[in-house]
């Protein structure tokens, strides 16, 4: 709980909801007749409009990017780090905006919200999102809030494969692009870990092939074992030794099966955490969103030809020891650039977190993304 | 940023540099060159650096900067995308000096290097009469602790790009503060400190 909210924060903050009613078509060929969007924003839009930056969020996280939502939260939105009064996206220069992306399980229409043709949820009948519908979706909103373009677009991990998209699809709509620890697309080893968790969850006897709200249960055991393989592959070995080591919880081995190590009571506590507040449909959904993406795939496999049409400055950001999107992914993208003669400029942050590095004040992170920030805000003045 | 603010051997270079052409600085540092020639050439292009604390300062300059280390080489880069590229005060301290200068002219139609000469008479002196490796003003650590582990002198430099079928278009060199002289200009090696060459595929 917050005694007193940081003077470096965006406040209380509440979310709202949009409702769509204008039918979006997805990329598998399905419509959703309509739909809602619940997003945050920090920040005041200026006259021209000229200063909105979009968020736009990773696997398992949502719109409450900053701030709190009452004085009862014990900790502010996921990249409340990054987005602030005097931090790298400083909320007194722009207006941001951070919205939960369909399929998700925060507010936004997904698997566990009501199908208004059945009256029941969704579940398995959500269709499977892309992240291009992402981007058509958050289009939409944007013109909802009279935004016709964003000064720039920022994420991280799956966030950042949305920036490049929006970068691909709508040139003129984005003059900024922040793409951290991403990638252009998943190897198989990435798809393999997304298998795994998935085959977790569908495994589990409560998952009731996705009808499991009617059967008012969850898949808690899948869910939990996706989050806990999902979690190593966030941290590093380094992170994982300097935080656990081979430590015990009670001094001593029980020759036994329950939690003996650090670590494994760790990555329950994560695993049953994150079971109460997240859906097993919508990770799926998610999942496979990521398993998709792959822009170059449009044009030959060449993703220098995929972003050819691109007019957006980038920064792209790697951590060293990140081995779910390692530096030399986040360099594909940046030699796609290259090959286009488009802005760019590419830092490889000496980091020992792994891919959660991406969320974390690491002050060479801070001092790179905020010096990029401070030019973006200069052109938005 | 103007040329006046400019380290002199840089503001000799962006006089050598074409207005409206491509550069490419490996090892770029802070991007002041590529900042000056940005607002005041119209001249595009990159910075290359390894040092992060650089690459916020090249960031903050507007300078488009990326994070390599010049030693994996620049196989970033196609053919001929550049019309210059540029390396101050690094050749001497790279891995492979030779296989950069060729990449250099793989990827840029011409190069511009300078660094500091190790034939300067004072670095000949400390080592004829004292025996020992030179410390001076351009190279100020001891041989143990230096970044500078490629030294050559103009005419090792001369030699290098005649087997490598590389034409020196223009030499100058300047004393430590960077000032050209009359003088060092009779007798290069032995009175320029530092050299700055432009040269391209024969």
């Amino acid at each position: 709980m917050p005694e007193m909210i940081p003077a470096d924060s965006v406040g209380l903050v509440t979310a709202q909801t949009m409702r769509f009613d204008d039918p979006l078509q997805l990329e598998c060929g399905r419509v959703l007749a309509e739909y809602a969007l619940i997003y945050e924003t920090y920040g005041e839009l200026n006259a021209q409009g000229s200063n909105a930056v979009l968020i736009c969020h990773a696997l398992s996280s949502d719109h409450h990017a900053a701030g709190y939502h009452s004085m009862d939260d014990n900790k502010p939105g996921w990249w409340d780090t990054c987005i602030g009064p005097g931090k790298p996206i400083d909320t007194r220069h722009f207006y941001v905006v951070c919205l939960n992306n369909l399929g998700g399980c925060k507010g936004s229409s997904g698997p566990a919200t009501m199908n208004p043709e059945t009256g029941k949820p969704y579940g398995p009948d959500f269709p499977v999102v892309t992240v291009k519908d992402w981007v058509n979706s958050q289009r939409r909103l944007a013109e909802a809030l009279g935004i016709e373009q964003w000064a720039a677009v920022i994420g991280g991990s799956l966030g950042g494969m949305q920036v490049l998209q929006w970068s691909i699809e709508y040139p003129d709509r984005i003059r900024h692009a922040v793409v951290i620890a991403a990638a252009p697309k998943l190897s198989a080893q990435n798809i393999a870990f997304n298998e795994v968790a998935r085959q977790a969850i569908l495994a589990d006897p409560e998952f009731h092939q996705g009808r499991y709200y009617e059967h008012d249960t969850q898949p808690r055991q899948g869910l939990m074992l996706a989050r806990m393989l999902g979690h190593i592959t966030y941290l590093s070995d380094d992170s994982m030794r300097a935080k656990f080591g081979r430590e015990l919880r009670e001094g001593k081995l029980n020759f036994g099966f329950d939690v003996e190590f650090q670590v494994e009571s760790y990555l329950r506590y994560q695993g049953r955490a994150f079971v109460e507040h997240f859906d097993a449909n919508t990770y799926l959904l998610m999942t496979k969103a990521l398993d998709y993406f792959d822009p170059a795939s449009q044009c030959g496999d060449s993703l220098s030809l995929a972003m050819k049409q691109v007019t957006a400055s980038f920064l792209v950001v790697s951590f060293t020891s990140d081995w779910r999107f390692a530096p030399s992914r986040s360099l594909e993208i940046v030699k796609a650039l290259l090959d286009n003669n488009k802005k760019v400029s590419y830092g490889e942050i000496e980091a020992s977190q792994g891919h959660d590095a991406f969320l974390m004040p690491i002050p060479r992170y801070m001092e790179l993304f905020s010096a990029y920030m401070a030019r973006v805000v200069e052109e938005v003045r | 940023m103007s040329a006046a603010q400019l380290r002199a051997d840089l503001a000799i270079i962006s006089e050598w540099i074409e207005p409206g052409s491509s550069v490419l600085d490996l090892g770029c540092g802070d991007g002041a060159l590529l900042a000056c020639l940005q607002d005041n050439r119209q001249v595009s292009g990159y910075g290359l650096e390894i040092d992060s604390e650089n690459i916020a300062r090249c960031v903050a300059a507007g300078v488009n900067v990326i994070q390599t280390d010049l030693d994996a080489g620049l196989s970033e880069f196609d053919d001929s995308s550049f019309d210059y590229v540029v390396m101050a005060h690094t050749l001497q301290a790279v891995s492979y000096p030779e296989r950069l200068l060729q990449e250099m002219l793989r990827v840029g139609r011409e190069g511009i290097v300078t660094f500091p000469n190790f034939g300067h008479w004072l670095n000949r002196l400390g080592l004829a009469f004292g025996g020992r490796m030179p410390v001076s003003r351009t190279l100020p650590q001891a041989w143990y602790d230096t970044p500078n582990i490629h030294l050559c002198t103009l005419a090792d430099f001369e030699l290098l790009c005649e087997k490598n079928g590389i034409a020196i278009l223009q030499r100058t060199v300047v004393d430590y503060a960077h000032r050209a002289s009359f003088i060092a200009g009779l007798a290069p090696n032995l009175l320029g400190e530092i050299a700055l060459y432009r040269f391209q595929r024969l």
